[in-house]
């Protein structure tokens, strides 16, 4: 009865910590088709920026998988799932048999139909070799454009402007980040970006990648052109689920899981950026594809797999991000207007801070500039603590366990922390 | 294992905790070096609350299952064997997701090395420098 992952990510990682927590003796293997250890994903833009080098991406030391017995199958696809023999199929023809088998193979670009596509250099960015592919094109590249200005497209225009290529970042929104931040947080960013010197095209969109073999220029809706030596996309990433789907796994945007991790077939479960998991806030399930709900997705799964019953309390949407040195944290509701929400902002010298409530509890926050701390309001987000004593604190920059009532400081500054 | 717990009915919001923490954590571990000369300037570990009449100090709570190691994406963050949560400097990269998710508010930005400062339970010493230094004995260091 051996444990098999597909995918050898964070929430990969995450699982094999769990199920060792459990079980030291069951072999675990893990499949994935890119041939590398596992590495910090988010870091591909410094390492394109020139900053951190291949050796330091390591998310563990190389002798992580020996240590926790783990075989590996790397640079290999798994192209469907037999639940029926409990096995898993891989591209080379090679079978390997499950007792239980997790799906943590994580997102896949989302590139809408656009004409022009097909052609040499035109990129995505969420791979190590995505960022090689384009590392080894920058002695030869003036100007990029990238369509998409989410987080990531952000992330690798930041990292090409460092390498001293123009990039402009062509956006369909009004403004930057618009999935999380409203107008007043999203304009500080973008100013940011624009007065280091990214030029950010939005209300507009690629109709047309132009060139011959190689992408050379886009045409945007409006008419313009713009001349380029390399195209981004970088609009999103959706559940990499097909092979899934094909092979009886249920599957909604993401695969649908339970709070234990568990999809519709027996003894397969799914965790990180591939799963639609519960949704801690509104209920219901929704993919949340970022880091940390990736390693905790995989740690329930790998607990549940060995055996070990525990509850995913569900995801909660959060991100950080720096560009250009404007520190930029959101969590929960960051940037939903409804009726039952109440919205707290302060905006000063460049700094913004907004505290969203839903009643006496927080459901969402973002912060710009000040960031410190920030993980406090988190927590109350997370715990869904009543803030009525404290609410007149909350957009002070001190804000604390101070502001908490003194049961509640004591309780959680008294005893060992969970 | 210990920790650290603060007595915030005896603790007078001196902040030598603060200033013994950035001399310990020195390159010269000299109290005038570390906060005349050094640079870059060592960053307090622990941080003292303060709302008069009330001040404690709060620092990395070591928790059980910390949504820091969880969550940092670089794997600069871990949990020892002892239990402590441990931190390599050298693999920070200054992406501030501790900073998001701790819900102790307990990592530090370094703004000169851009990466951040957390309590380390002091490796080189039996008591932790806060623990030993306060004047009041308001903070303790001991097994719950
Ligand atoms: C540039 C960039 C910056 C980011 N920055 C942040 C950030 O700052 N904070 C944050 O929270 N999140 C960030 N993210 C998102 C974060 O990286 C993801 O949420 C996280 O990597 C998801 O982990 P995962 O384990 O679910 O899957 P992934 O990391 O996507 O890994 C899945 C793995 O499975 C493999 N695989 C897929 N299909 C198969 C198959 N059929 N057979 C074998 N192997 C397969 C894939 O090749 C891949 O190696 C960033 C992402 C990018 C691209
Ligand atoms: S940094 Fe915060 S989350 Fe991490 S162990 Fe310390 S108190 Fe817990
Ligand atoms: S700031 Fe450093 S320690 Fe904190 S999550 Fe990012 S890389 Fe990890």
């Amino acid at each position: 009865m051996s444990y098999v992952i597909i995918g050898n990510s964070v929430a990969a990682i995450g699982a094999i910590e769990a199920i060792r927590k459990v079980d030291k003796e069951i072999n675990i293997t893990v499949i994935s088709d890119e041939p590398y250890l596992v590495y910090s994903r988010p870091l591909i833009s410094e390492f394109l920026a020139g900053q951190v080098k291949e050796e330091m991406m390591g998310y563990r030391e190389p002798g992580f998988y020996e240590k926790n017995g783990v075989t590996t199958k790397l640079g290999k696809r798994v192209v469907a799932i037999d639940s029926a023999k409990k096995s898993v199929k891989l591209d080379n023809g090679e079978e390997v048999a499950y007792g239980k088998l997790l799906i943590a193979t994580g997102g896949t670009p989302f590139i809408p139909p656009m004409k022009g596509l097909g052609k040499e250099r035109i990129y995505t960015f969420i791979k190590m070799d995505d960022a090689k592919q384009i590392d080894a094109l920058v002695p030869e590249m003036d100007h990029v454009v990238i369509i998409g200005a989410g987080l990531i497209g952000l992330k690798a225009a930041e990292s090409l402007h460092h390498r001293g290529v123009e990039v402009t970042v062509v956006e369909l929104a009004n403004r930057v980040m618009a999935a999380v931040l409203d107008v007043d947080a999203g304009g500080i960013v973008q100013s940011a970006l624009e007065k280091a010197g990214i030029n950010i095209v939005t209300e507009n969109t690629v109709d047309e990648i132009l060139g011959g073999k190689a992408a050379n220029g886009v045409r945007l809706k409006d008419g313009r052109e713009i001349r380029c030596d390399a195209v981004i996309v970088a609009i999103g990433v959706v559940p990499n689920a097909v092979f899934a789907k094909e092979s009886g796994v249920e599957v909604n945007r993401g695969i649908v899981t339970d709070n234990h991790m568990r999809t519709n077939l027996p003894d397969v479960y799914a965790a990180g950026d591939v799963t639609e998991g519960p949704d801690y806030l509104n209920g219901g399930n929704r993919v949340i594809p970022i880091w940390p709900n990736a390693y905790i997705q995989g740690k329930i799964a790998g607990l549940n797999m060995a055996g070990v019953e525990r509850e995913f309390t569900g995801g909660l949407a959060m991100n950080s991000i720096e560009l250009f040195g404007v520190p930029v944290i959101t969590a929960g509701l960051s940037n939903i207007d409804s009726d039952d929400l109440e919205v707290l902002t302060k905006i000063e010298n460049g700094n913004y801070r907004k505290i969203v409530l839903r009643g006496s509890t927080i459901v969402g926050a973002v912060f710009v500039g000040k960031i410190d701390r920030a993980g406090i309001i988190t927590g109350l987000i997370r715990d869904q603590i009543d803030i009525s004593s404290m609410r007149d604190r909350l957009l002070a920059d001190d804000f604390g366990y101070i502001d908490f009532p003194v049961e509640l400081r004591k309780e959680r500054l008294g005893a060992v922390a969970k | 294992m210990k920790r650290v717990y603060a007595k915030e009915e005896v603790c007078i919001g001196c902040r030598l905790c603060e200033v013994w923490c950035r001399t310990e954590h020195s390159r010269s571990k000299n109290i005038i070096k570390a906060h005349k000369s050094e640079f870059p300037p060592p960053v307090s570990r622990v941080l003292v609350e303060e709302l008069m009449p009330v001040s404690f100090a709060l620092q990395c709570r070591h928790c059980d299952e910390p949504e820091c190691v969880e969550s940092c994406i670089t794997g600069a963050l871990t949990k020892d064997e002892s239990g402590r949560v441990v931190y390599n400097e050298e693999k920070c990269v200054g992406c501030w997701t501790c900073v998001l998710v701790c819900p102790y508010g307990a990592p530090q930005r370094d703004l000169e090395r851009k990466k951040i400062a957390k309590c380390d339970l002091c490796p080189d010493r039996d008591t932790p420098a806060c623990v030993e230094m306060c004047p009041n004995q308001a903070l303790v260091y001991e097994e719950r």
